[in-house]
């Protein structure tokens, strides 16, 4: 079995991994009865024994000592880290392995790139090494970010190309938070676009996530379980938006629920390749069968079940509705319109007692309403893994290669052309060492190109598909 | 006669683990109404073949499980221990820990060469294990990485090191809609591959079997673990020992002994023109078929049906193309039971359906660098569809 690392960025990547290792913990605490650290605890944790000072306390088999986040926080500001460190889940991180600034990157790209980018490159380089050595059979980084800010967005995809060239056969995942409409961060089209070039060059697959999005499933399991409609309670455990039963039990920040959907996000994708099922899919798979262009890698998600319901007597929602809520837009963690667009790949990852016949059941009854791409016609992923998340007993993750991104991606770059018209802030960035207009029209190209792209796939909808005339062989 | 089971990936190991399981379990249940000595005849020969003998006395499968994650293995092995009939043996398996990650060419052109020598070393100390050894059993589905792609290149090798041994592939062929996006990709670089290392490839679709769960035993929540069984039963009844019509003294000593490989007569076929799939085949022709009788009854059984002329290729006596086995034990509790293995045009339809749509694909380059970053340039793709196009060709040509 292979590791994982997650390697945590700025104040929001730090905040959602914060989130992660917490539910993390108490997803293996549930599986992991028996206190052994296994080959699944040991994709996401290394067991140290704490007695041992210095490099030399791994420990690889038997009772659980004390378990290690496999992560690498950076962060230019010193609040966040500050919190976690000082929280329940600080015996949870190595001290080794942080990456602190006191002055922060101001909300500017230029500043988390080029200035923090140079000036920590050595030590970010023997960080990732360090974390990369502790791992048996490393596969894959996460990173976590977000898209408006500074530090998520600059030093973030400056790791990106360093990860590139020196872990050249370790995937990089990307979950970026990109910037909504109303954001506050006047130059977050800016940081975006620059930080997109970069996502598309160096990044083997980015789950684009929005706040707004996040903040909508909020609204809708609030409206369930406080409409008291129907007389029930919902399970708290199982609200895809708590952290009850885990470390940070009684948490007031804001964000919180809508980071613990992205770290439910990420457990999901990954519990068919640390738990055992019928139908397994690793890491690798998620690029192989995802990803048919290199540069064609974002990735729509969707979550269900938000929640589950306590009451027993109310019969369990079918799990046909499980299917079908995924291809809603009310469980989409991007604002888009897949169904009205075209599908390059969809994937579709089931955890609990669900069996093959229930997915090809569901395939063939979602299928006339969706279309997919010509070549691809047939372009169904799928994953089951025997073990449910917390408070759940199935849950499906749908990952969707889909060109319903295309308008996110053009929205994005028209708030940056209403900026970059009257040069809006622009001396910020380029009083920067290292930065030039050519790295804004560079950026925006590539943004451009990528449109074009998901347009000429756009133009074969609706054209009927034709077979394409066969080799004629000479017997 | 030992055959020497080949387990690869996670389709390979799931079913590998019901087929001993099966066969097993036959050889120890009720014998029908055929005699003692009979019986223990049958149950003798079973285990010969398929299992060695411990001290202990619990049989040890005669098999090599290979996959390049842990995950599967680990459960089959402890499945087969913890059902204290019979189990794998303790250094039978080589494992590594990053999965082909459904990359055809990740199996066969990295894991394949880095690996060789240490599972071609694992396969020769099962063989040396056998007093008289026929051949091997390949278990592998065409639409993931490791079975697929290693599958292919472990059969290639098998060849090579036992070139007088059979060598017969058991392979999945994937539902026809979407488990792994790039299975038809994968299928074509597979059977590509197998056609020019294997002697013979027993085919079952998912699909068809997943009908048989659904319409013929009414299951409603049909797992893997319900289509793996329903397949080990097929096989199990296709190996178990049967008697052939020239030696009804002995079982037969080569269990994969048939004649699969026919070669139609080198003149005398008429030109192929344009080949056009849209001639009707109402006849399924046939090249070869074998029937397989057990329990009550068999030595009546009239099967005369099957010599009908019309049934086979015009180059072709019955006489040459069908055999029937027997045996008066019967088969897992069934009284009576019969098998068919065939060799026919049925499997045309599903082959070009793989074909065209990888075809289409292929057209659009997609996927392509996934291959190509491994080492599998376009032109082995054009090999490959150019070598099933004239398998279709012939097949459509009987």
């Amino acid at each position: 079995m292979t590791q994982s690392v997650v390697v945590q960025v700025g104040q929001c990547g730090n905040q959602i991994g914060c989130c992660f290792w917490d539910l993390a913990l108490r997803e293996h605490a549930a599986v992991n009865q028996k206190g052994i650290y296994d080959e699944a605890i040991s994709s996401f944790f290394r067991n140290v024994d704490t007695r041992v000072v210095g490099d030399g306390g791994s420990i690889s088999k038997g009772k659980i000592c004390s378990l290690k986040a496999r992560a690498v926080l950076i962060d230019m500001e010193e609040g966040v880290v500050n919190e976690i460190l000082q929280g329940p889940l600080r015996d949870v991180f190595d001290m080794n392995q942080l990456i602190t600034d006191i002055s922060g990157s101001g909300n500017n790209w230029a500043v988390g790139h080029k200035v923090f980018g140079s000036l920590y490159q050595d030590q970010l380089l023997e960080k990732l090494r360090k974390s990369a050595e502790h791992c048996d059979c490393l596969q894959c980084f996460f990173i976590i970010h977000s898209m408006g800010g500074g530090t998520g967005s600059g030093l973030g995809t400056f790791l990106l190309k360093m990860l590139e060239d020196e872990f050249p056969e370790v995937y990089r995942f990307v979950t970026s938070i990109y910037p909504s409409c109303e954001d506050d961060v006047i130059t977050s089209p800016y940081n975006s676009i620059l930080a997109m070039k970069e996502l598309n060059e160096h990044a083997d697959c980015v789950l684009p996530i929005d706040n707004q999005s996040l903040f909508d499933i909020i609204s809708k399991i609030d409206l369930m379980v406080n409409s008291g409609k129907l007389g029930t309670t919902v399970k708290p455990k199982s609200l895809v938006t708590s952290s009850s039963g885990a470390l940070k039990k009684c948490h007031k920040k804001p964000f919180d629920a809508m980071n613990n959907i992205v770290a439910n996000l990420l457990l999901n994708l990954t519990s068919s390749a640390r738990f055992e099922g019928s139908l397994n899919m690793d890491l690798n798979e998620i690029s192989m069968n995802l990803v048919p262009f290199p540069q064609l890698h974002y990735l729509v998600s969707s979550l269900t079940p938000l929640y589950t319901l306590a009451d027993v007597n109310i019969p369990p929602r079918r799990l046909d509705q499980m299917f079908s809520d995924a291809f809603s837009k009310d469980h989409q963690l991007l604002q888009a319109d897949p169904k009205h667009s075209l599908y390059l790949a969809c994937a579709l990852m089931v955890r609990g007692n669900v069996q093959i016949s229930d997915l090809r059941r569901n395939i063939e009854r979602l299928k006339p309403s969706l279309q997919f791409v010509s070549w691809n016609q047939e372009g169904w992923k799928t994953s089951l893994c025997s073990i449910p998340p917390v408070g759940h007993s199935h849950s499906l993750l749908a990952l969707a290669n889909n060109t319903c991104v295309k308008p996110t991606f053009m929205e994005l770059k028209e708030r940056f052309m209403r900026l970059y018209k009257k040069k809006a802030h622009l001396h910020h960035y380029l009083q920067v060492e290292g930065m030039e207009e050519s790295c804004f029209t560079e950026a925006v190209s590539s943004l451009s190109a990528l449109i074009q792209e998901y347009n000429q796939l756009d133009a074969t909808k609706n054209v009927p598909v034709q077979d394409l005339p066969r080799l004629s062989i000479a017997v | 006669m030992s055959i020497v089971t080949v387990q690869l990936g996670q389709c390979g190991n799931q079913i590998g683990f019901e087929v001993f399981d099966a066969l097993l379990r036959d050889s120890h249940s009720f014998q029908g109404l055929c005699s003692k000595r009979e019986n223990e005849a049958y149950q003798t020969s079973c285990k010969e073949r398929f299992f060695s003998e411990e001290e202990s006395g619990v049989p040890i499968a005669r098999a090599v499980l290979v996959d390049m994650e842990p995950k599967v293995i680990n459960q089959t092995l402890s499945k087969a221990a913890q059902s204290g009939r019979w189990k794998y043996g303790q250094h039978a398996c080589f494992c590594q820990k990053q999965g082909s990650g459904n990359n055809w060419a990740y199996g066969y052109s990295v894991h394949g060469p880095r690996h060789e020598e240490s599972i071609m070393n694992l396969i020769q100390k099962e063989v040396e294990k056998c007093d008289s050894f026929s051949g091997f059993f390949i278990i592998m589905s065409m639409a993931g990485g490791t079975g697929s792609g290693l599958g292919a290149f472990v059969t290639q090798n098998l060849q090579d090191q036992y070139p007088n041994s059979l060598k017969m592939n058991q392979i999945i062929w994937p539902y026809g809609t979407g488990e792994v996006i790039v299975q038809n990709y994968n299928s074509v670089l597979t059977l590509s591959h197998l056609y020019r290392s294997s002697d013979a490839l027993l085919v079952h679709e998912n699909d068809a079997v997943h009908k048989i769960c659904a319409k013929l035993m009414n299951i409603k929540q049909i797992s893997f673990s319900d289509i793996n069984q329903v397949l080990a039963h097929q096989l199990g009844s296709v190996f178990q020992p049967t008697y052939s019509a020239e030696s009804s003294f002995h079982y037969r000593r080569n269990p994969l002994g048939i004649d699969w490989q026919v070669r139609p007569p080198l003149s005398g076929l008429p030109p192929l023109g344009k080949m056009s799939l849209s001639k009707d085949l109402h006849f399924n022709t046939s090249i070869a078929n074998l029937v397989i009788l057990r329990g009550k009854d068999v030595q009546s059984a009239d099967v005369e049906g099957f010599k009908d002329p019309a049934l086979y290729t015009s180059w072709l006596e019955p006489v040459h193309a069908f055999n029937v086995w027997k045996t008066q034990r019967a088969f897992s509790k069934y009284e009576k039971s019969a098998v068919l293995v065939s060799n026919s045009q049925f499997l045309v339809k599903p082959l070009d359906m793989i074909v065209k749509k990888a075809w289409n694909m292929f057209a659009s380059k997609a996927y392509i660098h996934q291959y190509t970053k491994c080492g599998i340039e376009e032109e082995d793709f054009l090999d490959s569809f150019t070598l099933l196009e004239q398998v279709i060709a012939s097949y459509c040509n009987l």
